[in-house]
């Protein structure tokens, strides 16, 4: 499914589209696609697969750890692939979230165009900004890949629109200043951000950074587009005693995040 | 004998691209982060051509760094071991602190206080540059936070030690690979988190736009003083200038002021560890890859994927799998040769300078001083060297006790 299709479906509901991440290779490729699989069954609208990489600078120490652990079980750019077409199978729209050295070294062209092949809808990039985006922005087109840059409480308005010019499929608004992990509160910053960035685009606008309960989806989705997820869902595979526990527990705040952004008043 | 004001000269980039150094630079940062590099940006043009700032940044470089530092003849050094071309030394070790990273810092503290922040925050590896940090924080006030890999805390730990009396926070890394290139994540990530107050002064020419163009232009007052001195000296330009290579911020320093003296050999000594066939080595000019790591595009020690490999060198400092995007210009362009000494060259040019000239290199500085001794032997007798000597050997005496044995066996355990 197109990213744009997904976050219509759910525009058409009324309602904010859930946006889940898990890294792909945690706790193993397999392990991972089930997981993610579990996910969408229950409610996840939009998936972001992580591209382990060795330097996840935006990353807190949860999603870091994670990435270590799929790092030493050999897990690569093309088990990331394979993670997505398992996905995408199941009709979800997917999205690889990866920082850009190891999609450079791949090749941007290549990328895309196994990307396309693998089924996936396009790449969130944390480090590449449109400014710098010369080698990834053409060969995304191309392939009619979407391409997902974030803005940030930090960003002028001036760089939110040039942001979102670039941006295909949806806008990444980072709720807070600060790096992936959950938060007792997501900040007031959001909300600003999201006002001004609509002010820019057409475009539906998700919120991430600190997002992991129902309650907190409620909140964010009364005034963004979409609610993106990650540290949570990766928790929730780390305290699990097993694999199957844990594809059980991720499924259930899955759930649980599925019904916050249907009890959200706009 | 210091050019005045000499930040304010802004010498021409190899590229028109603001932050480019031909293919090489750029922004490869988070999108929050991008304010504060663009406010750091402003302020540093601001800054260069305010004369004021030239002034007090002048005035610290002499009254409390103790430039311009000396060009040292090292007579007895090039007799026995550079074949009779002649060595002049930098001496850089001079400086307060140690090391040529004061150099920096004081420009980037001077900085922070004109932006109105009072925090800052730095990476170090062999604990030079954060050192050089908590001393500058110390003399203006300004609160300061080091964060170290986890194994360089225990590989340096007196200067652990250093930075806590001077009042700075020092935090071990324990992700990745514990070491210089995850201090710069864990910085990078305070950074993003509380860029409102804090001010990240980056130690070397690697990392975003504008950190290669600013570092370097504080770096740079090595080169223009040693370009003078050698003309004083010898009443000609050096055949070379050599210097060592981690992320680059000595090598660029004395290099930029001979960049357009193209009779001048320019020569970059990375860190070739076990050797460059080992695979465990710090060597990345000369046997990495183009890539994207701490927010530019440089050359990269990386796998097929794209992911970081580990360096490898005895010395601390060196260790690093980036370097700096105009070192990576230099050399694409030909301008300037970059080529490995390994750990055993660079500690027999250590003991050769400690027994020849009474002068104990630091253990980074030792590789540059091997690599003029191979330069000497190519250029002959009468060809003159100068060579970088950027640090001060002290934080390496236990590196180099064991290394020569000259601990009891007791304490020689884990070697």
């Amino acid at each position: 499914m197109k990213t744009s299709t997904a976050f219509a479906k759910a525009h058409a509901e009324g309602r904010a589209a859930l946006v889940g991440y898990l890294p792909a290779g945690y706790p193993s490729v397999d392990g991972g696609i089930q997981a993610l699989t579990a996910m969408v069954e229950a409610g996840v609208d939009v998936v972001e697969v992580g591209l382990p990489y060795s330097d996840p600078l935006m990353d807190g120490p949860v999603i870091q750890d994670a990435v270590d652990a799929a790092l030493r079980g050999g897990t690569r750019t093309p088990e990331v692939l394979r993670t997505v077409e398992a996905v995408a199978s199941t009709g979800a729209a997917v999205l690889v979230m990866s920082y850009w050295n190891p999609i450079d070294r791949y090749g941007a062209e290549r990328f895309a165009c196994d990307l396309q092949s693998a089924g996936g809808s396009g790449a969130i990039t944390p480090d590449l900004i449109p400014d710098d985006a010369q080698e990834w922005l053409p060969v995304a087109r191309a392939r009619e890949l979407d391409t997902v840059f974030l803005v940030a409480p930090s960003s002028t308005d001036e760089r939110i629109a040039l942001t979102t010019r670039e941006c295909r499929g949806f806008v990444y608004a980072a709720s807070t200043m600060g790096v992936t992990g959950t938060r007792g509160q997501v900040g007031n910053a959001a909300a600003g951000l999201v006002t001004r960035t609509r002010a820019t685009t057409d475009l539906p606008i998700a919120v991430g950074l600190g997002v992991s309960s129902g309650d907190q989806a409620a909140e964010v989705a009364s005034f963004a587009d979409g609610v993106i997820v990650g540290s949570a869902f990766v928790r929730r595979l780390m305290d699990a005693d097993d694999a199957a526990s844990g594809v059980r527990a991720a499924a259930s705040l899955a759930a649980e995040l599925a019904d916050g952004v249907r009890r959200a008043t706009p | 004998m210091t050019e005045e004001h000499e930040v304010t000269e802004r010498p021409e980039r190899p590229s028109e691209r603001p932050g480019r150094f031909g293919p090489y630079g750029g922004r490869y940062v988070p999108e929050a982060l991008v304010a504060a590099l663009d406010e750091l940006d402003r302020e540093y043009q601001a800054a260069a051509a305010d004369p004021a700032f030239g002034a007090e940044l002048d005035g610290l470089l002499k009254s409390y760094s103790g430039r311009p530092t000396p060009l040292t003849d090292a007579t007895r050094f090039s007799a026995e071991a550079a074949s009779g071309a002649r060595i002049l030394l930098k001496r850089e070790d001079l400086n307060h602190t140690g090391s040529h990273k004061i150099n920096n810092v004081l420009g980037q503290a001077l900085l922070t206080k004109r932006i109105g922040k009072t925090r800052v925050i730095a990476e170090t590896g062999a604990g030079q540059h954060g050192v050089a940090t908590a001393t500058a924080a110390a003399l203006m006030g300004l609160e300061c936070v080091i964060y170290m890999g986890e194994e360089d805390t225990r590989r340096q730990a007196l200067n652990v030690a250093r930075m806590e009396l001077l009042g700075a926070r020092v935090v071990p890394v324990s992700t990745g690979s514990r070491t210089l290139k995850d201090a710069i994540n864990e910085a990078m990530r305070d950074w993003v988190t509380n860029v409102e107050t804090t001010n990240y002064v980056f130690g070397t020419v690697a990392g975003p736009h504008p950190f290669p163009t600013l570092v370097r232009d504080l770096q740079r007052v090595i080169g223009v003083e040693a370009r003078q001195q050698v003309q004083e000296l010898t009443g000609k330009l050096p055949d070379a200038v050599a210097a060592c290579v981690g992320g680059g911020s000595n090598a660029i320093g004395i290099f930029h002021a001979f960049i357009d003296d193209t009779e001048v050999g320019l020569y970059g000594f990375e860190a070739g560890g076990d050797g460059v066939e080992t695979g465990r080595h710090a060597s990345t000019i000369s046997s990495g890859a183009p890539g994207v790591l701490h927010g530019a595009r440089s050359y990269l020690l990386q796998d097929e994927h794209g992911q970081t490999i580990e360096s490898h060198s005895i010395s601390a400092g060196l260790d690093y799998p980036g370097v700096g995007p105009e070192h990576s210009w230099l050399n694409d362009s030909g301008r300037a040769v970059y080529e490995p000494v390994d750990d055993a060259a660079a500690m027999e040019a250590f003991q050769l300078l400690s027994r020849t000239e009474g002068i104990i290199p630091a253990i980074e500085s030792a590789h540059a001083l091997a690599g003029a001794r191979l330069l000497g032997a190519k250029l002959g007798p009468g060809a003159v060297i100068v060579v970088n000597l950027s640090g001060r050997g002290d934080k390496d005496l236990d590196t180099a006790a064991r290394w020569f044995g000259l601990l009891d066996p007791d304490a020689q355990e884990g070697t």
